[in-house]
């Protein structure tokens, strides 16, 4: 397996606290890798220095070897990077066909014109939302802006995706759905991140994990065996008679 | 409902078209202002619309373009001048982007507001030390009608490369940093480089409405180059029209230019109050615009028709 991401040595401050610190790991190609922990144990901010919208204080990160740490995010985005937010952020403005337009038409080879409107039409159809184009994104229900979220973010053709809890607030046949989902964007060959707290998902789809816990990494392996770590555990529930 | 805004400005540019042939030199002059202000206002728009930033800048670059006038307005060929002033005005929208458009919200809207009054002090400065005299006389060979015809190519060209812009991924891009410039970096949006291109198309247009305008002054200096009033009006027009739409603007324009002539010629001393006061009556009563209310009422009136007539 060849290896696409490899950070090293990530720190990033915010004031006094260390919200990331030291952080080092690698994601290979067609892999899924799962970055779980508890909350304020850094993993948005993680995502968030890979994707150029925080710059890291310390630390490498590199894109197929190829340095991009305090890059903007605009040239991350470029260089084949999408994500989605932790709080859905659609375009509220645009329907949802100029939402999937807008991950088109400034990557690093922009689709417009008819062009365009064949691979929009065929990503909304993609996430489910086939047909619901000309809805403004406002209007579209929770579950429906993250979908669309997501088809902004393949828009960009992406080598790499980085999903904060994406799949947060699913009901169980929309998670199965969201999961099969994500497995066939694997199986094309995109490598993913994927920051999650359901934990069904997590053993389903991830092939390794980092569990972090105050900015650094405290566990990584196999979910099945990261998940029964007693310091995992114990960082995620405190001490047995807490 | 799609060709109305193209029916709309062509009907408004042909009834101006008419005025120098049917009117009178009073109706001229109320031409050349409605022009003015629609060139103005079409050109705030076009950069403020989309990405939400309010640029209070307007006098400074139309009162750049009016002092170009000015100052080289009788050693330039009067299409070289129009030249010059369109790339000072460009150059300085530059200049003042890079430093100014990382800011958001209320800082931006209070530094370009800053930074015209700068300019006018600027000005002031140079003229009194360096030229020894406040004001300019202005004796350019240029009739009204010249500068009716002027600005009338001025805004129908304004209208042709908004309407461009909007079909462009340049028009996309502003748009979607508009809505979330996080999200629009996420995409691979070059953020401050549309706004900057943007920021300098919208100057160059003020610029050159500033240059035409001059020779209509005999006098010019600084307090009526960069006269405040001139960025606060276009911002009201684009407002009561809705600068969302590239014709919104227009609807803007033509009613408030009329009231405002009315109101300056009858009440010129209380002009400045009057003008705050439509401001806020528009911002209250229309917050929208009159083309988001025309567009939100069209579906209300269609609804309202009995079904047999609407089908």
């Amino acid at each position: 397996m060849t290896v696409l991401l490899e950070v090293s040595g990530l720190v990033r401050r915010f004031g006094g606290l260390v919200a990331v610190n030291g952080l080092s790991f690698t994601v290979g190609s067609s892999e899924i890798l799962g970055l779980i922990g508890p909350n304020g144990s850094g993993k948005t901010t993680a995502l968030n220095l890979l994707s150029g919208a925080l710059k890291p204080d310390a630390g490498d990160i590199r894109l197929r070897g190829r340095p991009v740490a305090g890059l903007s995010p605009d040239r991350i985005a470029r260089l084949g990077v999408a994500r989605t937010f932790q709080l859905v952020r659609v375009l509220p403005s645009l329907d949802a066909r100029e939402n999937v337009l807008a991950g088109l038409a400034f990557r690093a080879d922009p689709l417009w014109g008819e062009a365009a409107d064949r691979e929009v039409s065929h990503l909304l159809q993609r996430v489910g939302l086939g047909g619901r184009g000309h809805q403004r994104s406002a209007e579209l229900t929770y579950i429906d802006q993250k979908r669309l979220e997501l088809a902004r973010a393949l828009a960009l053709a992406p080598k790499l995706l980085l999903l904060d809890e994406w799949l947060a607030g699913l009901n169980p046949s929309e998670l199965q759905d969201g999961i099969g989902l994500i497995q066939s964007l694997r199986r094309e060959g995109l490598s993913i991140v994927l920051v999650e707290h359901v934990m069904d998902a997590i053993r389903t789809l991830c092939d390794r994990c980092i569990v972090m816990n105050a900015g650094s990494v405290l566990a990584e392996g196999a979910p099945d065996a990261v998940l029964s770590d007693p310091q995992v555990v114990h960082a995620y529930l405190g001490d047995p008679d807490a | 409902m799609k060709g109305v805004p193209l029916a709309l400005v062509v009907a408004a540019m042909g009834a101006l078209a008419l005025v120098p042939f049917l009117g009178t030199g009073y109706h001229l002059a109320l031409a050349i202002g409605i022009l003015n202000n629609l060139v103005l206002a079409t050109a705030w728009a076009l950069f403020s619309g989309p990405t939400r930033y309010v640029s209070l800048a307007t006098a400074a670059f139309f009162g750049i373009g009016s002092y170009a006038a000015a100052g080289l307005g009788e050693a330039l060929p009067w299409p070289v001048l129009l030249a010059v002033a369109l790339v000072l005005g460009a150059a300085m929208a530059l200049v003042v982007g890079l430093s100014t458009l990382r800011l958001s919200g209320i800082y931006f809207v209070i530094f370009t507001f800053g930074l015209s009054e700068l300019i006018r002090q600027l000005v002031t400065w140079w003229e009194v030390n360096v030229s020894r005299s406040v004001g300019r006389y202005i004796f350019l060979d240029v009739t009204q009608e010249g500068i009716f015809w002027q600005l009338f190519g001025l805004a129908a060209l304004v209208f042709l490369v908004g309407w461009l812009i909007g079909r462009s991924r340049l028009g996309l891009a502003l748009r979607v940093v508009g809505d979330d410039e996080l999200v629009a970096r996420h995409c691979g949006i070059n953020v401050t480089g549309a706004k900057l291109l943007l920021f300098a198309v919208s100057a160059a247009f003020m610029t050159l409405a500033g240059a035409i305008m001059a020779p209509r002054w005999t006098y010019l200096d600084p307090s009526i180059a960069f006269n405040p009033v001139i960025s606060f009006q276009a911002l009201i027009m684009a407002l009561l029209g809705g600068a969302g739409r590239l014709w919104g603007p227009l609807l803007g324009v033509v009613p408030l230019t009329l009231l405002f002539e009315v109101l300056g010629a009858n009440f010129p001393n209380a002009f400045s109050i009057l003008l705050g006061l439509v401001f806020m009556a528009i911002v209250y009563a229309v917050p929208n615009g009159i083309a988001g209310w025309f567009e939100g009422a069209w579906p209300r009136a269609v609804r309202l028709l009995p079904q047999k007539a609407v089908r």
